[in-house]
């Protein structure tokens, strides 16, 4: 059990696991590509609740819930419940932690949350601090529509690099674990971002905005780990979509690095971008929450990745700053996750 | 101390990458979308306004009338959630008609419902219609006063 | 014939609006600003009332005909009252537009539910 610093960037750890793991999506979600890997679909977006807020929270308690049976643990045994989501004053978070009464620490990066609470919450557990930690993110269609866009029923149309968020959940049970058997899922290492900002301005085209990020953290974890792209199965991004893959391909291309057959992106997987009408993908913080605990956990387990990489992206910006003028900073956290045989 | 961010010539580079990979709007196929859905909420409103004139106003009496029905059908749609497809198909051609200026109104209303009638409903009433209102106010004032003040008339 | 202009001369302004959305990447908002206050001007110049002589509806429900009502509302204001026409004119000629679409709002508030 320990911590070993590559950088200021960059940890690796021993023996953290992941103990279980949840995902709960929207009706949207649940109509994609990936709905046999989700623990629950909710047959609407509200299902029931009596606004998008409230219904937001109730998607993060059930994902949390469902996670904490799935590890056959209480809510007492949970040492520690990190993670965030987008809502201001991290509402989502903060009054789930109200129902279940456990320490909190809440943290945000925008849709990176979900990575980041995954590589903190391994680096305090590998450090000899909580045995068990609840990494958690979640995000809702309908609030951050009200927040960051416009009132729903309001008409507008939206541009092709729009972000869909989604309406999802993704939760983990981390703990420590000095006899991993075969098949356990740990959690390797993790490389915090640095914000990174480009000059994009457009809040309907945050993936311009973050894929440099995204490079970058790719890049400083490769560095960092000495290890070639080729080390993982795939590399997974947060929210870059159709067009971010795009220019994260074409970013590493002008560096003379090959990196098509390894990336792909959870809000490119999330939808049928074709058939949903989602423009350019999905985001939130339960976008890669979703996509990780649910698909990729599933894809680890059965064998058919070894090794991914996680790298959460999150556009950093208010409704204020941007129109205040300002441009939009991103962050993109990664974790490195890998089955032991 | 607010510093000016310069843009370095690799992020000028990384822009104009950005510019070509990404998707353009349908801009020809918008606005021909836009001049039928347009064209159509126009002729509703000129049947409304012929059936007032039917019943013996002229045709600058029932304008007014008519602008009401249509605000009303435009809230009604709102209402069923209806007419924001009607704009996220038909751009300008269902926002700049007075059935969107209506939807414009009414569902930034029907949102804040949760917030409270007076500080949610009564307060984001105007939230996006308010600049219109504003700064066509504002426009027909000075117009008027340039009219007034040079040839006499308002 | 006015039908066939209000669908024409309707659905062209819905283009320009369009277009100006499009190509000079503005908000919808500040299109619907502009063309608010380009009907006022070309409502002061007598012009915008040549379009809705022709074009009826086609001219008055696309939001330049709010303009085009608010300065004509001064002007028939100014005639009768002065210079206090200024101030009175314009909220007087909308104020059915305006109290309809405050009432719908508040009544569609207390009816219906945002659905997507």
């Amino acid at each position: 059990m320990s911590v070993h610093r590559h950088s200021s960037s960059s940890y690796s750890f021993d023996n953290v696991i992941i103990q279980s793991q949840a995902a709960v999506v929207g009706p949207v979600e649940g109509d994609g590509p990936l709905a046999q890997y989700f623990d629950r679909i909710w047959p609407s977006e509200l299902n029931n609740h009596p606004s998008s807020e409230k219904a937001e929270l109730a998607l993060l308690i059930e994902a949390q819930n469902v996670a904490l049976t799935k590890a056959r643990i209480e809510w007492p045994n949970v040492d520690l419940v990190m993670g965030g989501d987008l809502l201001d004053q991290l509402i989502a978070t903060n009054f789930a932690a109200r129902e279940h009464e456990r320490p909190l620490a809440g943290l945000f990066s925008a849709c990176a949350v979900f990575a980041e609470s995954l590589g903190f919450g391994a680096m305090m557990i590998a450090g000899g601090g909580p045995k068990t930690v609840l990494a958690a993110a979640c995000s809702h269609h309908q609030s951050a529509e009200r927040q960051f866009r416009y009132p729903l029923e309001l008409g507008y149309q939206k541009a092709p690099t729009a972000a869909w968020t989604s309406t999802a959940a993704g939760a983990c049970v981390l703990a420590e674990d000095n006899s991993v058997k075969d098949g356990s899922l740990v959690i390797e290492a993790v490389t915090f971002g640095h914000v990174i900002d480009w000059g994009e301005k457009n809040p309907n085209d945050m993936a311009t905005a973050m894929t440099p990020a995204a490079f970058d953290t790719i890049k400083r974890h490769l560095r960092d780990m000495q290890r070639d792209i080729s080390y993982y199965d795939q590399v997974y991004t947060g929210d870059l979509g159709v067009m971010g893959i795009r220019l994260l391909d074409a970013m590493a291309r002008q560096e003379g690095l090959n990196w098509s057959r390894y990336i792909s992106d959870c809000g490119k997987s999330l939808y049928d971008i074709e058939r949903q009408d989602v423009h350019n993908g999905g985001s939130g913080p339960g976008c890669s929450a979703s996509v990780f605990s649910g698909f990729l956990c599933h894809q680890l387990q059965h064998r058919e990745f070894h090794r991914i990489l996680l790298v959460s992206t999150g556009a950093l910006f208010s409704p204020k700053s941007y129109l205040q003028g300002e441009s939009i900073p991103a962050i993109a956290h990664a974790v490195a996750v890998s089955r032991i045989n | 101390m607010a510093k000016v961010r310069k843009l370095s010539r690799e992020m000028k580079q990384y822009q104009n990458m950005a510019d070509q990979l990404r998707p353009g709007k349908p801009i020809v196929k918008n606005a021909v979308v836009a001049f039928f859905v347009g064209g159509t909420i126009c002729l509703a409103g000129q049947g409304v306004q012929w059936f007032f004139m039917q019943h013996g106003m002229t045709p600058k009496e029932a304008t007014s009338p008519t602008t009401v029905v249509m605000i009303g059908l435009g809230a009604l749609l709102t209402g069923l959630g209806w007419y924001d497809l009607v704009v996220k198909y038909g751009g300008m051609g269902g926002s700049l008609p007075i059935t969107g200026f209506s939807n414009a109104m009414v569902a930034p209303a029907m949102d804040a419902r949760t917030e409270g009638f007076v500080l949610g409903v009564g307060a984001k009433l105007f939230t996006v219609a308010g600049p219109v209102v504003a700064y066509g106010l504002a426009a027909a004032f000075v117009v008027g006063l340039i009219r007034y003040l040079f040839m006499g008339v308002g | 014939m006015t039908f066939l202009w209000a669908f024409v001369i309707g659905g062209l302004l819905c283009v320009l609006a369009q277009l100006t959305l499009d190509l000079f990447r503005l908000t919808p908002a500040h299109v619907l600003v502009l063309f608010v206050v380009l009907g006022a001007v070309f409502g002061g110049l007598g012009l915008y009332g040549k379009l809705v002589n022709l074009a009826g509806a086609g001219a008055t429900v696309p939001l330049p005909g709010f303009g085009y009502t608010l300065v004509t509302g001064i002007g028939e204001a100014v005639k009768t009252k002065g210079i206090l026409g200024l101030l009175t004119g314009g909220l007087t000629a909308a104020a059915g537009g305006i109290k309809a679409a405050v009432l719908f709002g508040l009544a569609a508030a207390l009816i219906f539910k945002p659905k997507t």
